[in-house]
């Protein structure tokens, strides 16, 4: 709907201003919390709950309807991480049963200005991509596992989240949706 | 264009918000003498008009107060019962206001709660496979669309009969619970929408509608 897209596009901010506000985030997170893997766990957490509500955002600036297959919301995904996080990953590494695909971002603004030191080699900076895209999921009745497994912070070439399906939450489809 | 509400019922199928909206006024006051002409009854802790329309006064009104003094179901605030102080021929004339009847929070929620079922049962009696639920409910005197998102969240607006494009209007709706609710940090899920931003924004888009038509949002 073109209505609805150039809504959005007068919303924009610059990407510097996320990067700088997740990253003190972060940095308190890690000043606040003991252990690196709670901090990652939090970290998901948060993407969860942004998740579960960025979804409806989603929902009613795109109107797109109910996925058929895991291509199809791949391709949702790619379309959402571009309207909220400014750059578009590539989908990639299928799995031979189609079950699981990788997100690979060449750029991402989340990590434009940010090195980690030798003591936080076991941070999951971007966890919270993952935890969004579990929460967003769960909210269309799709059980998905999401992780990083490269990372550029880490000296890998792409930052590539892994997203795998579980199952379809059937019994918490909505009446008329099925 | 006339809107007289909007609903919306979360996931589990709870009322979580309502607005009523150009809701037209009707109440009516009037000086009787002795014998009351309207037949009343006391129902659903009311009591209404049974029989004998006249005069602004309808079938299934309500009695608003007494010379007025407000009636609590059937009482006045000095304990003393609407019935015998009608029969009683020492109070005439006497001065009655007549209303249709306000629905409370509470009849709300039973009835949103009532429309859940009835939109999963639609969607089970359809004769083609993967049908919707209901989506437009008509009646002589209002339409109620139904919107229900991806994430099983249903938009309901209650409108006149013969207006076009609700559908939109639920869409923008939806875009505003997406926006003012969801995006309140201290809103949770599937808990009742006490958002000021929001019903802000609802209002002026309803406004919008009424004043300039359903094209300009």
């Amino acid at each position: 709907m073109s209505r609805a897209s150039t809504r959005f596009d007068t919303k924009k901010v610059n990407s510097e201003l996320v990067t700088l506000t997740y990253g003190s985030l972060v940095a308190q997170m890690v000043k606040d919390i003991e252990h690196l893997d709670d901090v990652n766990k939090q970290l998901d957490r948060i993407g969860y709950n942004m998740g579960i509500r960025l979804v409806e955002d989603f929902l009613a600036k795109t109107s797109s309807g109910r996925c058929l297959d895991l291509k199809d919301t791949a391709d949702k995904i790619q379309s959402a991480i571009r309207m909220y996080v400014g750059v578009q990953p590539n989908v990639a590494n299928w799995s031979a049963a189609g079950d699981e695909f990788s997100f690979v971002f060449d750029t991402n603004p989340l990590i434009e200005l940010v090195e980690l030191s030798e003591d936080l080699k076991t941070l999951r900076y971007c966890n919270i991509i993952c935890g969004a895209i579990r929460g967003a999921l769960e909210m269309v009745q799709l059980d998905v596992q999401s992780w990083l497994v490269q990372d550029q912070l880490k000296g890998d070439s792409n930052t590539e989240i892994r997203v795998k399906f579980i199952r379809k939450l059937g019994d918490a489809i909505p009446a008329g949706e099925e | 264009m006339v809107i007289y509400g909007v609903y919306i019922v979360s996931k589990s199928g709870g009322l979580i918000f309502n607005y009523d909206h150009n809701v037209p006024k009707s109440e009516t006051e009037k000086t009787f003498s002795y014998p009351l002409d309207i037949k009343l009854k006391y129902e659903n802790k009311k009591v209404i008009v049974e029989f004998g329309q006249r005069d602004g006064i309808h079938i299934g009104h309500v009695v608003y107060a007494i010379n007025g003094i407000p009636v609590t179901e059937r009482k006045l605030p000095d304990k003393r019962d609407v019935f015998e102080v009608l029969e009683n021929k020492d109070n005439y004339p006497i001065n009655i206001k007549f209303g249709r009847p306000k629905m409370t929070t509470n009849e709300r929620i039973f009835l949103a709660s009532m429309f859940y079922p009835l939109f999963a049962i639609a969607s089970q009696l359809s004769p083609e496979p993967k049908s919707s639920g209901i989506e437009i409910l008509e009646a002589d005197t209002f339409k109620l669309h139904c919107f229900q998102t991806l994430t099983g969240v249903k938009m309901m607006v209650v409108a006149e009969p013969n207006q076009a494009g609700i559908d939109i209007l639920l869409k923008r709706i939806y875009e505003i619970y997406a926006d003012y609710a969801l995006k309140n940090p201290f809103y949770s899920l599937d808990m009742p929408i006490r958002c000021e931003l929001f019903e802000i924004n609802l209002k002026t888009v309803l406004e919008q509608v009424e004043k300039s038509g359903i094209s300009n949002i």
